[in-house]
């Protein structure tokens, strides 16, 4: 490495729990439970023998469907996700415990005092990814079912948001005295006294749970809109992002680094941590092969159907994914194929994004299967231990991110070997930790204790 | 209940102790209350002591300095605050391997689909022990934390006819909520997932099963999101202080606590839950009814009165309790849950009225002498919580209903290679 002008970044690395995409290749002979806890202890212990700052879970809240079909070609079915971390807390020391918790068909008061709760029981490693957005369908399962409007749904979550916070803060720190002698346990009988009154929520009482030892968990953001990133500028420690390619990741970080300002923040007060995947060689050659081979294991010619499908709003159950593109448009009308994914709201116009498979097909005469491959499950880094290393600390330190929260394919031992080869080597060149220098995830990252 | 039916014994956790001058005794560990240890080390204790289960105290928000209050005074002299216990329970699950994890869940003020994957992961986490204790918060101030629903009765006030109704309709929801709960475990067949790489399915959507329950006060859909828990239905618990509650608990709980002050009433509590499980249709399935009792144990009898008097001193009033509250020895203790016992309750749970006082005379005063009577375990027998109890592992409601051959015929799903 050519000698640097200005002391080195340090990376922040992060590992997702396998999730419930094509991403993830349970067929594979290695591939692990999704469920049991002995898989969730063999990452954690993974990423925390590997000085990470955290391990992260995502979240779901009613089995996909596809046709009016529960969907079953993927992974299917998460244990509850405060619950897993909890216990996970008991096998980790250090490692950070980050979980998605949406704020639609949950409560301020008590997602306030399951965090607090989580921080306390892991000394003060708690983290949590807000998000923003959940259909009617999801709401099905729950008391008030769908009954918000999408811009609501956003409101809601900065009012949640803005809501748990003060719970938080509703605590200073210093009440509980506990002195035996004189009888008093609470120093200030007020302690956790709130009132908060928006548009969405009415709530005033006792927070009943003390200052954790972070204050408040670390708070994520994923969120890619104009409105996403003002609100993460605004109020979060950490973005989850999907710009995994560097200029895209570098046109992002400037972005949103040059809001902070303006929310008198500092640079370092928010961290970009694009989610990516890897595979790993002892040579280029090998990397390369085994990266085709994962993707095609990732989609399988009944999954390419379905991701097509996903675009074109209709049952394409008919056409050979071996076979060219089909020959109808995209049903541009409201999304009525897949039920319960995200990722359907990121294709935007399917009939502007069906014009771009074909053009991409034509040129590179791809079938359904070869084209979805193609666009769907590029492998963020590839290549031996050494060139990966080099690559993603020259992301780092070009400000395309701040580091990243790696997404294996393989559960739970698809983050082992990223953890014996690549890793050492980021620490042999001072970029990442050989040991933990605080005990709480704030730490971890860099972010100040003060928080309110 | 024969005399020779194995005893089952509970200990109830809450903060320093049951009574609100714990945290003043010498021992107590007053300023470590919202750390993990101390957690670890109580459930820890108490599986020392081959205990079944330990349930976990919870309430939404800051309880008043006496259980039959309706306000949360400021009573800076009392203990205030609490960890959720669910939580909890997970955070010492990995680190004990028998004892049953029961911690508290408010049902008014939360979702039936979260609580059900909370206590399938817990039961997931600790490998088949876990269970809850379902509790119903009809307190006003309680609903203000929430901002969703007011009550605006007092709960107190037992002769408004109001609150006969209110009461009735909390029973009502939480036997609704159970039932949501029970129904998403049951949700998923226990062999749903296949991993058929050959047809490319993961699951065998034929055993995954709708719930589509729809209530007065909730509707939920299903299936669950977690697969169906180690125990297939881990255990429901609920305390019970009068007919409703009884109705409640005969309708929904595997265990039901009761609060009798003597072998009579014991007797007679024990024949209206079963009068009600009766009624209820589920008189072939096992319930267990338990003693609920605070206890202040010491060497002599005379020594517990006097500690509970100090503690009542400091406390600056004399504790009362919903339960019946025991002063006395270990060896005296046993004489009480033998004779309650043959009035026909299957066990007990004992709440310690101070820790780690209490509990260690439970542990290391109470199970000796049990054992010494041949009246309980001498080792863990079983390696779930239902099987500690004499439970079988229920078959899914739903399992029967498919009755779908694993290898049945291509769905929709087989991809047609036109």
């Amino acid at each position: 490495m050519s000698k640097p002008d200005k002391p080195l970044k340090q990376i922040h690395l992060a590992a997702h729990f396998p999730g419930v995409n094509n991403t993830t290749v349970w067929a594979d002979p290695e591939a692990g439970s999704q469920i049991d806890f002995s898989s969730f202890v063999h990452l954690a212990r993974t990423a925390e023998r590997a000085k990470f700052d955290f391990l992260f879970l995502a979240e779901g809240l009613r089995l996909r469907e596809q046709n009016g079909l529960i969907y079953d070609l993927d992974v299917v079915g998460r244990p509850d996700t405060f619950t897993v971390l909890s216990a996970l807390a008991a096998v980790t020391e250090r490692l950070g415990l980050a979980g998605t918790i949406n704020s639609t068909f949950n409560e301020p008061y008590e997602v306030a005092r399951q965090f607090a709760s989580l921080d306390h029981l892991s000394g003060g490693r708690a983290a949590w990814n807000v998000v923003t957005s959940w259909d009617a369908f999801t709401g099905e399962n729950f008391r008030r079912g769908g009954f918000l409007p999408q811009d609501a749904r956003y409101a809601r979550a900065q009012e949640f948001l803005a809501a748990a916070k003060v719970l938080f803060g509703s605590w200073r720190g210093d009440e509980i005295v506990a002195d035996k002698e004189s009888g008093v346990y609470l120093g200030d009988p007020e302690a956790g006294r709130f009132d908060h009154h928006s548009e969405q929520f009415d709530i005033t009482g006792r927070f009943n749970v003390p200052r954790s030892p972070q204050g408040r968990p670390v708070i994520f953001q994923a969120g890619d809109s104009e409105a996403g990133r003002e609100f993460a500028a605004a109020g979060a420690d950490a973005i989850f992002t999907r710009h995994g390619t560097l200029e895209a990741g570098k046109e992002f970080y400037a972005d949103v680094k040059g809001r902070l300002a303006r929310h008198g923040r500092t640079h370092d007060e928010l961290k970009i941590l694009p989610g990516v995947t890897f595979v790993l060689g002892d040579t280029p050659e090998e990397a390369e092969e085994k990266a085709a081979l994962i993707r095609r294991q990732q989609v399988s010619g009944q999954t390419a159907i379905k991701l097509l499908e996903q675009v074109w709003n209709r049952d394409l159950s008919a056409y050979d994914p071996d076979g060219p593109l089909p020959d109808v448009d995209p049903d541009p009308g409201e999304h009525t194929v897949a039920k319960g994914r995200a990722s359907v709201r990121q294709h935007g116009d399917p009939l502007a994004v069906a014009r771009r498979y074909r053009e991409i097909a034509e040129a590179k005469k791809l079938s359904i299967r070869d084209l979805i491959i193609e666009v769907s499950s590029r492998q963020s880094f590839i290549g031996t231990p050494e060139s990966v290393a080099t690559e993603i600390n020259h992301f780092v330190q070009s400000d395309g991110s701040d580091g990243f929260i790696l997404v294996p394919h393989l559960t739970p031992g698809g983050l082992d070997v990223f953890a014996d080869q690549v890793v050492p080597l980021l620490q042999e060149w001072g970029v990442h930790r050989t040991e933990y220098e605080g005990t709480t995830l704030r730490e971890h990252l860099g972010l100040s204790a003060d928080t309110f | 209940m024969p005399e020779s039916a194995p005893l089952h014994l509970a200990i109830a956790l809450e903060g320093a102790g049951w009574h609100p001058a714990a945290w003043r005794a010498p021992d107590a560990r007053a300023g470590e209350l919202f750390t993990p240890a101390y957690w670890l080390d109580l459930v820890q204790e108490a599986e020392r002591g081959l205990v079944d289960f330990v349930t976990i105290e919870d309430s939404v928000g800051v309880r008043p300095a006496r259980y039959d209050a309706s306000d949360p005074e400021e009573s800076p002299g009392r203990v205030q605050g609490r960890l959720d216990a669910v939580l909890t329970a997970a955070r010492v699950a990995p680190l004990t391997r028998h004892i049953g994890l029961v911690p508290t869940v408010t049902v008014t003020h939360s979702e039936p689909f979260h609580a059900s994957k909370a206590i399938a992961t817990l039961d997931y986490v600790s490998s088949g022990r876990a269970g809850l204790r379902v509790q119903l918060s009809a307190r006003p101030y309680e609903a203000a934390l929430f901002g969703r629903r007011t009550f605006t009765h007092r709960i107190e006030d037992r002769d408004d006819p109001a609150v006969a109704t209110l009461v009735t309709d909390l029973f009502d929801e939480a036997a609704d909520y159970v039932e949501v709960v029970r129904r998403l475990w049951d949700s998923w067949e226990d062999d749903a997932v296949i991993r058929d790489a050959a047809t490319g399915r993961f699951v065998d959507r034929d055993r995954l099963h709708y719930i589509d329950f729809s209530g007065k006060w909730f509707s939920v859909k299903g299936p669950s999101i977690t697969p169906r828990p180690p125990q297939g239905q881990p255990l429901v618990t609920a305390l019970a202080h009068a007919t409703v509650p009884y109705r409640f608990a005969a309708r929904s709980a595997d265990v039901v606590y009761v609060t009798p002050s003597d072998a009579a009433q014991a007797r007679a509590v024990e024949r209206e839950v079963r009068a009600e499980q009766a009624a209820a249709g589920r008189d072939r399935e096992p319930l267990h009814v338990f003693g609920d009792l605070v206890v202040f144990l010491d060497a002599t009898e005379a020594e517990a009165v006097a500690r509970k008097e100090r503690l009542d001193e400091l406390a600056g009033e004399a504790f009362v309790s919903d339960a019946p509250v025991f002063t006395g020895t270990p060896a005296g203790l046993a004489d009480r849950l033998l004779e309650w016992r043959a009035a026909g309750l299957s066990g007990f749970r004992l709440r310690p009225a101070a820790v780690p006082h209490d509990l260690l005379a439970l542990t290391r005063g109470l199970v000796p002498e049990l054992q010494a009577r041949g009246a309980f375990r001498r080792e863990y027998e079983a390696g779930t919580l239902r099987g500690l109890l004499g439970l079988g592992r229920p078959a899914s409601r739903y399992a029967t209903a498919s009755g779908s051959p694993a290898d049945s015929p291509a769905t929709a799903t087989a991809p047609a290679t036109a």
